[in-house]
């Protein structure tokens, strides 16, 4: 039996090593590594569509150096380990560049496996495009030369959300309510500190954590954040937290604003629809379907034409790739140790029309942010969300430089 | 007895003692043959894992298959192991002590051992559904914990390490996947022989009498409690062991590595090999691992390929692979095995061809389903298929239908070919 | 003070009756057939999405009947082709059967609805709110499911201990092959009671659907809690399973209100742990930020110093 494996491992192998054989040397591939199946797999599959629509787009145009752009999937069903046994296929398969975003554990486990692989494999190296691991720790202590990341950490996201909650006077009591892990410890720990410098006048009434994804009644939550006096309620809940606190809020009749991390993230928007909180629940992204800036609606409408009337979740993608093609081409070459150095300090236009920098110190972008509140849509507001007829809208706008934080990142360049 | 039956039974103790030597030899040099074999990044990473699951799923086959143990939070053992091990390894490397990073895991079955008698002592005074109930919450505890607990698991970024940092010897520095690889491969074969043997002594029965009938062991003077606390205990040792060579192998341990996942890919991995031997968790652990690396490849659907392969193999064989294997054992000593390998061959065939059939149905259904975010369009076994035209699901059914009318045909004709080879066979053995 | 006991028993009651709407057919299934029914949860789901798909075409009412009924066919199937041939191999491959039909109903159910919620909302004549204490507001889909859960525990109490059908049942568990000789087709007892178990699971999830995220996650995110209720309320006892949903509902509840840190439990009991020693993250953690995962620590006790749980006749 044994030998069967083996020979059944050989077949596999030896097809697997033919069609990396194949792979012309004229492609240039990326490796595309997220959740594809699974409950993750809700937003692994939309991201991978994101990169499929700009690769086909490129590709179109006669590619990157004349090279045809090739995404592979790779499932890491939002495991860590699983994911670095997947970028080790990957690497096999000739990508060397690996784009991996849901999940900030996955992120960091394949940030230190990057570093490490290029350390102990010089001439080969690889690196690490990171379109939405959130966690501050990637470009602050664990920083690495191989990592790049294009969407706003959590500490940058809360520092313009409070930026924002700045200029709503009528704040004047806060609650904060987050999951217990450590995305959901620093987004409170980031409140209260942010919040104290800009708005000392805001009092912090509540300061609750639960388990991650273990709650199926809110309602001792909300009784406690009604009980507490609160106008408006910080958390960086996502998936069913976020859709559950929304709705047992609604039902209890708590009349207090929301301002969220993950209210625009999948199945956020009909939890709003369904809790009827029209306009009192806020998001902060980089980019949202009805900016008034014409390119980015006209990409909109593409590409909901082309898929299926999936919105585009992530613009945050589109400035990646546009500026690792940049790169590649400015480096004449696909060699992540040639067009890393091109990526640093790297200015571009956005996809949603403001200015974004790659800053040098610690690989994390900077864009102007969006606070968005999602309600029925009014003119001039083209697009809604999971069907629900409801649309998200700007409601205040953060730009670039309000948003640099300063890093702790002491970034080891190779030598 | 006269002296001549008792240096037979004593050749024929010695002839199996050096079987088993051999076979153990062997088993030695695949292992070092393997990366030969398969030399890529992929390969190596793969087998790393596989001997890491290996010695987790036998672990694990001390509790259920050979004291009727069932377990919903084995990984906790496994988890601990491999966080003691990345911290001890981080204290070891910021106090430059000279400790070489093969003797780590021992680190990780010490853990391992101590957790379980910690949890053990609570959890095993009773057996059956009360056990699995105990070591279902205490998963759930522990899994919980694991998040709450920032410093200890390293919150959602996990505690790193690196093994390079550690005494080199012999010029080995454990870069390399290749040097990684030799050192679970050598802990894994230390580790199966050590359980193989177990199950050899006098112990290892009383755990098989607590399983089969726990109210006559107990009769006949063992405490069952104690048993199962033993057994308990050793394999938790084991499971440490584990998880401190995936904290090597990986140098990043997790949240994920406590929770109920490993808990319960490594019950599916044990049952699928099977429980009643003990070459059947270490095929179960191969396998899983295999389709797990790579099934998601093939296809987004892969989890309901190996819920439905769970469900047929708990329905059609209880025994596992390697019980299936072993039901041969007799038609292979007497060298009938090629009495069955055309009515084989015939029902292979036929099943193969429904589940093309099947699989191709599957795969369109899904591409069509509100689940898949890509297009109707895809590469089944390299050819392209356009799942929402009439022609392919004609061929899927062309395939599935009359596949399976044949297949439930056959399947009587085996079972006849099957009654009488083995009829044959131990009629063989009885002349 | 009085505010947060009252608001907190109500909720806590609340939620526990919700506990036990979903828990009734485990326990069912549980003392019927000794089955632990780890796809539970999945007839739950597919009772929750069969009850939104219904819905749309023919209103919630409608959908609350038909669905539980299509479900518990379903069930009814799988015990006949499904269960009853791995019955002759255990109770183990029975509980590791319905283990890998978890699976397989989770990506069914994404294949056929998506992986992201559906917008499966609570019908407008249930829309409003029921009373207001303390200015929260206490919507009356909550009441309808207090009373619905209330209702099923009274009329399964009544069948399995005041009919004939009940006490055959009751019997086919303990003497199957007595109740055999007697005339009684047993294996199809056990088909029924399967059926009639999962089809409370799919009630449950019409009726938790709306209130709920009806997501093809939704099985698995439900997690052990239902074996927590039917283990600790003892294995088969209904009366049991209800006191355990209220309890378990009643201490999370009150757990979530409490803002003390263990270390301050300790300190209550003269002990002190050094603020740099090893583990000392886990004094500071409070009840309330545990409040979920007491049910698993109420779970290990209860099995340990009483196996037999709150109202159980029989050892686990």
């Amino acid at each position: 039996m044994s030998r069967a494996i083996s020979r059944v491992l050989a077949v596999a192998w030896i097809g697997l090593m033919a069609s990396a054989a194949l792979g012309r040397a004229d492609t240039l591939k990326i490796a595309y590594v997220d959740p594809l199946s699974g409950g993750g797999a809700s937003v692994g599959q939309v991201g991978l569509e994101h990169f499929q629509y700009i690769a086909d787009q490129v590709n179109a145009k006669g590619g990157v150096l004349g090279m045809k752009v090739e995404i592979l999937g790779y499932d890491d069903k939002t495991n860590p380990q699983e994911a670095l046994v997947q970028v080790q296929k990957a690497i096999d398969a000739g990508a060397r560049i690996i784009a991996q975003g849901n999940g900030s554990s996955v992120g960091a486990a394949i940030e230190d496996f990057v570093a490490k692989y290029d350390d102990r494999n010089p001439g080969k190296e690889v690196v690490y495009i990171n379109y939405a691991a959130v966690d501050p720790s990637l470009t602050n202590a664990k920083c690495s030369y191989w990592h790049f990341r294009w969407d706003a950490n959590s500490d940058i996201k809360m520092e313009a959300l409070t930026s924002y909650m700045k200029t709503r006077p009528a704040i004047k009591k806060v609650y904060l309510i987050n999951q217990d892990y450590s995305f959901g410890q620093s987004v409170r720990t980031e409140a209260r500190k942010m919040l104290a410098q800009k708005r000392p006048d805001i009092q912090i009434v509540g300061d609750e954590l639960h388990p991650l994804l273990k709650i199926t009644d809110f309602s001792p939550y909300i009784a406690k954040i009604k009980a507490s006096g609160a106008d408006s309620v910080i958390t960086g809940n996502w998936g069913q937290d976020i859709a559950l606190l929304l709705k047992a809020a609604a039902d209890a009749g708590l009349q207090a604003d929301w301002y969220t991390y993950y209210a625009g993230g999948a199945g956020g928007p009909t939890a709003i629809r369904q809790a009827n909180l029209a306009d009192r629940v806020f998001a902060m992204v980089e980019g949202f379907p009805n900016l008034d800036y014409a390119p980015a609606r006209e990409a909109e409408k593409e590409f909901r034409a082309k898929l299926n009337g999936q919105s585009l979740w992530y613009p945050r993608v589109f400035n990646m790739m546009s500026m690792v093609f940049r790169a590649i081409e400015e480096a004449k070459s696909p060699d992540p140790v040639k067009f890393a150095p091109k990526l640093e300090g790297m200015k571009i236009t956005t996809f949603d029309g403001g200015e974004g920098f790659m800053r040098a110190a610690d690989h994390q972008f900077f864009q102007d942010m969006f606070v968005v509140t999602f309600g029925p849509l009014g003119a001039n507001q083209p697009f809604d969300e999971e069907h629900t007829g409801w649309g998200t809208k700007l409601a205040g706008k953060v730009p670039a430089d309000q948003t640099v934080l300063p890093t702790t990142c002491k970034m080891q360049r190779p030598s | 007895m006269s002296a001549a039956v008792q240096s037979g039974v004593r050749r024929t103790a010695r002839g199996r003692g050096w079987a088993r030597t051999g076979l153990w030899l062997a088993v030695a040099a695949v292992f070092l043959l393997l990366p030969h074999l398969f030399a890529s990044g992929t390969g190596l990473t793969t087998m790393s894992l596989m001997a890491i699951m290996i010695i987790f799923a036998l672990s694990y086959n001390m509790l259920l298959g050979q004291t009727g143990m069932l377990s919903f939070g084995h990984a906790v053992y496994y988890g601990l192991g491999g966080f003691l091990v990345v911290h001890a390894m981080n204290a070891i490397i910021g106090a430059h002590l000279p400790v070489p990073l093969v003797l780590l895991p021992l680190v990780g079955g010490a853990a391992g051992l101590f957790f379980g008698i910690i949890f053990g002592s609570v959890s095993t005074r009773r057996g059956g559904t009360a056990f699995a109930m105990i070591s279902l919450g205490l998963g759930e505890l522990v899994g919980a914990s694991a998040l709450i607990l920032r410093d200890f698991f390293g919150g959602e970024d996990g505690i790193t390490t690196n093994r390079t940092k550690l005494l080199h010897v012999a010029g080995l520095n454990f870069g390399p996947q290749l040097q990684v690889y030799y050192l679970i491969a050598g802990w894994c074969l230390l580790c199966m022989m050590a359980m193989y043997a177990l199950t050899r002594t006098p112990f290892g029965r009383i755990c098989n009498a607590v399983r089969d009938n726990p109210e006559r062991a107990a009769f006949i003077g063992y405490n069952t409690q104690s048993v199962r606390f033993i057994a308990f205990c050793l394999a938790g040792l084991f499971a440490g062991i584990a998880g401190g060579l995936t904290a090597i192998n990986f140098e990043i341990m997790n949240a994920a590595n406590v929770g109920a996942a490993p808990s319960g890919i490594v019950l599916l991995m044990t049952y699928i090999g099977g429980v009643g031997n003990f070459a059947g968790p270490v095929i179960g652990a191969i396998l899983i691992t295999f389709l797990q690396v790579m099934l998601s490849d093939a296809t987004e659907i892969w989890q309901l390929y190996l819920g439905l392969l769970f469900i047929v193999m708990v329905s059609f064989a209880p025994g596992g692979i390697a019980g299936l294997i072993a039901m041969h054992a007799p038609v292979w000593r007497a060298r009938l095995l090629h009495r069955l390998a055309p009515a084989y061959a015939l029902a292979l065939l036929l099943g193969l061809v429904t589940f093309a059939g099947a699989a191709l149905a599957l795969e369109m259904a899904y591409r069509l389903s509100a689940g898949s975010e890509g297009g109707t369009a895809f590469r089944f076994l390299h050819v392209p298929v356009e799942a929402a035209s009439a022609a392919p699901w004609s061929l899927a059914v062309l395939l599935a239908v009359p596949g399976f009318i044949g297949f439930r045909r056959v399947l009587p004709i085996v079972g006849n070919v099957w009654a009488t080879t083995l009829a044959e066979a131990r009629q063989g053995r009885g002349r | 003070m009085l505010e947060l006991i009252i608001v907190s028993t109500l909720n806590g009651v609340l939620y526990g009756m919700l506990l036990f709407l979903m828990a009734s057919g485990l326990t069912l299934i549980f003392s019927m057939m000794g089955v632990l029914n780890f796809a539970h949860a999945s007839f739950y789901m597919l009772g929750a999405f069969f009850g939104y798909q219904l819905s749309r075409v023919l209103g919630f009412w409608p959908a609350l009947l038909i669905a539980p009924v299509l479900v518990g066919a379903l069930g009814a199937l799988v015990e006949r082709y499904g269960l009853r041939t791995v019955h002759r191999h255990g109770h183990v491959a029975e509980l590791l059967f319905t283990f890998g039909l978890a699976f397989v109903v989770e990506e069914v159910v994404q294949m056929l609805w998506g992986r992201l919620p559906v917008d499966y909302r609570v019908p407008p004549s249930l829309d409003f709110t029921a009373f207001t204490i303390f200015s929260t507001n206490y919507p009356a889909y909550k009441l309808f499911e207090l009373l619905t859960a209330i209702a099923i525990f009274a009329v399964l109490l009544l069948v399995l201990t005041r009919t004939r059908a009940g006490l055959i049942i009751q019997a086919a568990l303990t003497h199957p092959d007595m109740v055999a000789m007697l005339g009684h087709n047993v294996p199809r007892v056990f088909m029924l009671a399967f059926g009639v178990g999962t089809g409370l699971a799919a009630v449950a999830g019409v009726i938790a659907g709306p209130a709920l995220v009806t997501q093809s996650n939704m099985a698995g995110l439900l997690g052990p809690i239902l074996f927590v209720v039917v283990v600790v309320g003892g294995l088969g006892s209904l009366a049991g399973a209800f006191a355990a949903s209220l309890l378990i509902g009643l201490v999370q509840t009150f757990a979530v209100a409490m803002n003390v840190s263990i270390g301050d439990l300790l300190a209550v009991f003269g002990a002190h742990l050094a603020p740099d020693a090893f583990f000392a993250e886990i004094t500071q953690v409070t009840v309330a930020q545990i409040a979920p995962i007491v049910p698993y620590l109420l779970l290990v006790l209860i099995l340990i110093f009483r196996p037999r749980g709150l109202f159980g006749t029989r050892e686990t």
